[in-house]
């Protein structure tokens, strides 16, 4: 078929069950947000694998470049004084 | 009893009519999406049938004349709109029973409260599909209201009192259920901008219709096609 | 920054790097080299390889070509089996016919879905398929003649697929692992559900036994054939095994296939119609006879007893439904609001990546 039919591409996000977030499942084609609501529910959820659904058009998500890799994450990785574990403290205390 | 058996055959057939989509859907979420319905249907068709009797003598063994199922549920599944139009005029009625039943507090509340949610989402979809073919393209739309008038002169018979599901028995009044039916689908359709029929709602014929084991002809070849291997093997176990 | 993987939104960034270098006449350089580099270091350290990393085309067409010949196959392999479920012959086993075969369709979609992070669509790839310019499992090109094929076809050929794709999902590109870990959870209900369908028409009447038996008869020798050419003759495996999309040579699985299989056929009562078929001691594995490979040929080659008529329900389907995809289309351009209609594919995060 021509693709001016072409379905849009929906990313699909679950709950698997209350307290947990949305994690990504996959993603499929639907016409329109409420179509991909009903087809993500069938595809992703037929062994009851979800409580909740979230569709995105894969369009609209933004997503970091791998080429930045380096000056987006690297920064994070000297600063070990983010972490509990940096700090000692003598044996015997407790509930800290 | 008759009434397990009358709502129990519905299900079976309408579930055996929508597999056979299966590998011909127009796109491949809708075969996901029409197996979930089938399912559906044939899990509350062996819940109901098993009310009866055994499920498989019962789907596999009975001739056609024994068979209770609405006309509609038998009817072919013709292009994408007709199938969509029978799930229509069907999944409104089965919701709107089901509600019925489950608040009604007879013998199928039960059953029909589990069930009210499978057929809730069934009309659903059947009510999506009729809004995007009825409003889509030209073409849609023609289709569409082809198959609401093929199969218009099925619906009265869904509003037929069936021996246990009348009002003493379970809190089903067949004329209230039948104006509240007509209002539901009307506003479904003509959202989609597509007409309600106007033609008669019943065949003509005093011997009756499915409710009393009267059928169409492709139903014949329906069950020669389901029961023929089961019969080959009388007695086996499979 | 969104805090998801956007794994479908794809077309790598290197992919038009690439474009526009060799449009600007400059041969591939050094930041290549140190690409390929990067991307080498990945495989081999078993880190996964996600869409919009650099990935040598190579790579990228092979992913693309094993996914889509993966999708095609799920969808073709809907067919044989839905053969049967109009005449089931039992409700419980309508059920699971029913349930396996959207399964097929749901696995179909998943694949599509990973094939789509490379930036394919998957209209391109159903319409290479329709072409048959994209293959699919040459076991569908065999016939359910009988029920107890919807059996075997579970023991042995989706027996063989799992053997096939369990290693799958630790392959190094991403989504294709993602996929396939959802996939062989779903897959061992199909093999256990034909398991089971066979053993009870083994124990069943004379009639049933002969049945079962013709069925595996039938089945066994292109289930064997399903894992693929001879490691002698792959022209693939080598540097699939090498990239990690492969991780086991075909004659390796095809083994373990064999040696799982031959236990399994006697405890269903039911023979292998291979007389060579006999335990090594000193191999500790199977010996088994000779594969036809002529055949393998001819079906690949479209001469199977199947191959006509699969493509053409499958592209009959496909064209038959288009008015109803173009209404849905249609219906959503009149009623959705332009931001949500996603009217620009694909381009969006490339030019903010």
């Amino acid at each position: 078929m021509s693709s001016s039919t072409d379905w849009p591409l929906w990313e699909v996000f679950v709950r698997s069950r209350r307290g947990l977030s949305h994690t990504h499942a996959g993603s499929l084609h639907a016409p329109d947000a409420e179509m991909a609501l009903r087809n993500a529910r069938d595809l992703y959820t037929r062994r009851s694998e979800g409580v909740s659904i979230w569709v995105v058009p894969s369009t609209e998500i933004t997503a970091s470049s791998p080429d930045e890799k380096d000056s987006f994450f690297e920064p994070a990785g000297d600063k070990p004084y983010r972490h509990p574990t940096f700090y000692e403290i003598p044996d015997g205390v407790k509930h800290l | 009893m008759s009434a397990a058996l009358a709502l129990g055959d519905d299900a079976l057939v309408l579930s055996h009519r929508l597999g056979e989509w299966a590998g011909h859907a127009p796109v491949l979420e809708e075969e996901v999406a029409l197996a979930n319905i089938a399912l559906d249907l044939l899990g509350q068709a062996r819940v109901l049938l098993s009310l009866v009797g055994d499920e498989d003598e019962l789907a596999y063994l009975r001739e056609e004349r024994a068979f209770r199922n609405l006309q509609l549920v038998e009817q072919p599944n013709g292009d994408f709109a007709h199938t969509i139009a029978r799930q229509l005029y069907f999944s409104v009625y089965q919701h709107l029973l089901y509600e019925r039943l489950a608040a009604g507090g007879g013998e199928f509340a039960d059953l029909a409260a589990k069930a009210v949610k499978e057929v809730a989402y069934h009309r659903d979809h059947a009510e999506q599909w009729t809004l995007r073919l009825g409003d889509g393209t030209a073409e849609s739309h023609e289709r569409m209201q082809a198959g609401l008038e093929a199969l218009w002169r099925f619906t009265g018979e869904m509003f037929q009192p069936v021996e246990g599901l009348d009002a003493t028995g379970s809190g089903v009044d067949p004329e209230e259920l039948e104006s509240a039916w007509l209002l539901a689908v009307t506003g479904t359709v003509e959202r989609a901008t597509l007409t309600l029929p106007t033609g008669p709602r019943t065949g003509a014929w005093t011997a009756g219709a499915g409710r009393q084991g009267v059928h169409t002809e492709s139903f014949g070849r329906m069950l020669a096609e389901m029961q023929h291997l089961h019969r080959s093997h009388p007695g086996a176990s499979w | 920054m969104a805090a998801v993987t956007a794994d479908q939104t794809t077309q790598s960034t290197s992919g038009t790097a690439k474009a526009a270098g060799r449009a600007a006449g400059t041969a591939p350089d050094a930041a290549d080299a140190a690409r390929l580099a990067v991307f080498e270091a990945a495989v081999a350290a078993d880190d996964r390889i996600e869409p919009r990393d650099w990935m040598p085309e190579a790579y990228r067409a092979t992913l693309v070509r094993q996914m889509a010949q993966h999708a095609h196959s799920e969808i073709i392999g809907m067919q044989p089996e839905a053969n049967w479920i109009t005449r089931a012959p039992s409700l419980r086993r309508k059920a699971i016919l029913m349930a396996k075969v959207q399964d097929e369709a749901g696995h179909g979609l998943y694949l599509y879905s990973a094939a789509e992070t490379l930036g394919t669509s998957r209209e391109e790839l159903l319409d290479k398929l329709h072409a048959g310019r994209q293959r699919y499992s040459s076991i569908f090109n065999y016939p359910t003649l009988t029920w107890a094929d919807v059996g075997a076809i579970g023991w042995l050929v989706d027996g063989a697929a799992i053997t096939n794709q369990v290693p799958l999902c630790r392959c190094s590109y991403g989504p294709y692992a993602r996929a396939m870990v959802r996939i062989c959870k779903e897959e061992s209900f199909h093999q256990r559900q034909g398991y089971e369908l066979l053993l009870a028409l083994s124990r069943g009447t004379e009639a049933q036994h002969a049945m079962a038996q013709d069925a595996v008869d039938r089945w066994w020798w292109p289930s064997l054939m399903m894992f693929g050419p001879p490691d002698d003759a792959s022209s693939h495996s080598e540097q699939s095994m090498a990239w990690k999309i492969k991780r086991h040579s075909n004659d390796e699985l095809r083994q373990r296939f064999v040696d799982i299989c031959v236990p399994q056929a006697e405890a269903l009562g039911l023979t292998l119609p291979d007389p060579d078929l006999r335990w090594n001691e000193e191999r500790g594995q199977h010996d088994f006879g000779a594969i036809d490979w002529t055949e393998f040929q001819e079906v690949l080659k479209g001469n199977g007893p199947c191959n006509e008529q699969r493509i053409t329900q499958r592209r009959r389907a496909h064209e038959e439904g288009a008015w109803v995809r173009d209404a849905a289309a249609a219906y959503a351009a009149k009623h959705t609001t332009p931001s949500t209609r996603t009217a620009q594919p694909a381009q969006h995060v490339e030019e903010t990546a």
